[in-house]
């Protein structure tokens, strides 16, 4: 074995290793001693945790589970646009796992993993090893820079936002917004979908119209929106556009931007240049780096086939996908990911007794979004287990909102009280 | 003498055995808690909200079958659960209806 540490990592980033080098999984020492039937989990946002503390609380704490997370805390997504509009701070949306940890006995593990190792069953971190007898991989999204020219994570972190997880990011762009003119120009690029957060990028252009109507009245508010229409709630986000912030928002369909140039803040499209003064891409996405480590993204090189009676992947055995990293005919939302992981819970809880999963799981989705500081406007779906397609697929009767209301704000911020507490508490 | 399974647990209260949540849990079938697991979100883990949304947790099984299908008709006007209601059959608001019940408020 002659690679050094720098081209493991390489080769483990492009997944490429997986399997390869059995030996590299196991060496260094087991980081929690395993102490019975084990779940480990990469990934401790809406899906991971909430499998986390399912798996402890259904199975009757009688099977171990370990949850590695890179981050100290948990920083909700949902709910986050309201900080660029200014009715809620980041921290309001800031959490620790302590109660999954004390209340539960979950085994939290902050760090980063390298590689995984599906037939050793083991995953790799830089200070030692985890083995599972099962893993549940749900690390949300990661970025396609590489689309669009100029970009880059660098890029993002330092002047061009994408603020679609919640943090830092979340945090600049919301400074970015207070230092621009009055008169200036705000720019939301939105990527093809199936993205995290259908409604996502609609609400922040409200969001961002609320903060400047109030603030900068002669700021422009521009969606570049790759999709040939609005994805999600159209008629209710431009009522919203039209009525709350008229003349202040502007929608251009088919604008995939291309390339940018960072230090002119111009986004460029097949068909025009935008010079903006706060720009924010919303790259396109797809599975998490963690889902290529285990060997579980398809064909597309994007997201991860599972069955959606265990969400098992379709490609390795004992290993489950679960969030925004599979691939299905779900919104990729923060509640679908805590329904997928409950669902992938009971199924992990049967399969380790030797007995068979729920054959016709059905899990519900309400995705509220906040077109001003207190009105919202929701989403509902009930999904169910098709057997002939093997897929979710929605159920009658779900639908939008009729209007955007006050009682819905007021709903919305208690399904974020909601979720958060099934989640964590 | 034939019991149900309520009369079962009345009679384990009784007898003085320890009734753990895990028991309890243990009487209602994991497809009916299955079921009602996405309801979370709002409703809070077991029906137990902790805000906004009515807890379930506890509730009487019959007015909870009847809200539902009224949600369902649109008898009962609502903001988000006719979306819902519409999405499952009576025989699941009857499971779901038994696990709610079955939960501790």
């Amino acid at each position: 074995m002659s690679l050094d540490r720098r081209d493991f990592l390489k080769l483990s980033a492009a997944g490429i290793m997986v399997g390869v080098f059995p030996g590299c999984a196991t060496s260094g020492s087991e980081i929690v001693k395993k102490s019975g039937q084990r779940v480990v989990i990469v990934g401790g946002g809406f899906g991971g945790a909430t499998a986390a503390k399912y798996i402890r609380m259904w199975g009757e704490e009688k099977i171990e589970v370990v949850l590695i997370e890179r981050n100290a805390l948990f920083v909700s997504c949902p709910m986050s646009n309201t900080v660029l509009g200014g009715s809620r701070t980041i921290d309001d949306l800031t959490q620790n796992y302590d109660t999954l940890k004390k209340k539960y006995g979950v085994k939290l593990v902050q760090g980063e993993v390298t590689a995984i190792d599906p037939q050793k069953q083991t995953v790799m971190l830089a200070d030692g090893y985890l083995s599972y007898d099962r893993l549940i991989v749900a690390p949300g999204v990661d970025f396609m820079f590489d689309q669009i020219e100029g970009l880059s994570a660098k890029v993002a972190g330092e002047s061009i936002p994408h603020a679609w997880k919640a943090g830092p990011q979340t945090v600049m762009l919301r400074k970015q917004l207070e230092a621009m003119p009055d008169g200036g120009v705000f720019a939301i690029s939105i990527p093809k979908a199936p993205y995290r957060c259908p409604p996502g990028p609609y609400e922040r252009a409200c969001q961002v119209a609320f903060y400047l109507k109030n603030n900068k009245p002669k700021s422009k508010v521009l969606i570049l929106d790759a999709n040939p229409d609005i994805t999600s709630k159209k008629g209710l986000f431009t009522a919203a556009w039209k009525e709350l912030y008229p003349g202040m928002v502007e929608y251009r369909p088919n604008a995939a931007v291309m390339k940018v140039d960072v230090a002119g803040k111009i986004a460029k499209t097949e068909f025009e240049d935008v010079k903006t003064d706060v720009l924010n891409i919303i790259p396109p996405m797809k599975a998490g780096m963690v889902a290529n480590m285990a060997g579980v993204v398809g064909a597309d090189n994007r997201w991860c086939a599972v069955d959606f009676l265990s969400y098992e992947s379709k490609v390795q055995k004992n290993i489950h996908v679960i969030g925004d990293s599979v691939a299905a005919a779900l919104p990729k939302s923060g509640h679908l990911a805590t329904s997928q992981a409950k669902v992938c819970a009971a199924a992990i809880i049967e399969l380790m007794q030797g007995r068979q999963p729920d054959t016709s799981p059905a899990i519900a989705n309400t995705c509220y979004s906040m077109v001003s500081n207190n009105e919202a406007v929701h989403v509902a779906h009930v999904y169910r287990f098709n057997a002939e397609k093997k897929e979710m697929v929605a159920a009658d009767g779900g639908g939008v909102s009729a209007s955007r209301s006050e009682a819905e704000g007021s709903l919305a911020n208690y399904w974020l009280k909601n979720i958060l507490a099934d989640v964590l508490l | 003498m034939k019991m149900n399974r309520f009369q079962t647990l009345t009679i384990a209260c009784a007898v003085g055995w320890s009734l753990s949540s895990v028991a309890a849990h243990a009487e209602v079938d994991a497809h009916s808690r299955n079921l009602t697991a996405s309801c979370a979100a709002c409703h809070g883990t077991n029906g137990h909200s902790v805000g906004g949304a009515p807890v379930l947790a506890g509730m009487d099984k019959t007015f909870f079958v009847n809200q539902m299908k009224d949600f369902k008709s649109g008898a009962r006007p609502a903001t988000v659960m006719h979306h819902h209601a519409k999405g499952y059959s009576d025989e699941e608001f009857e499971k779901m209806a038994g696990f709610y019940a079955a939960q501790k408020r």
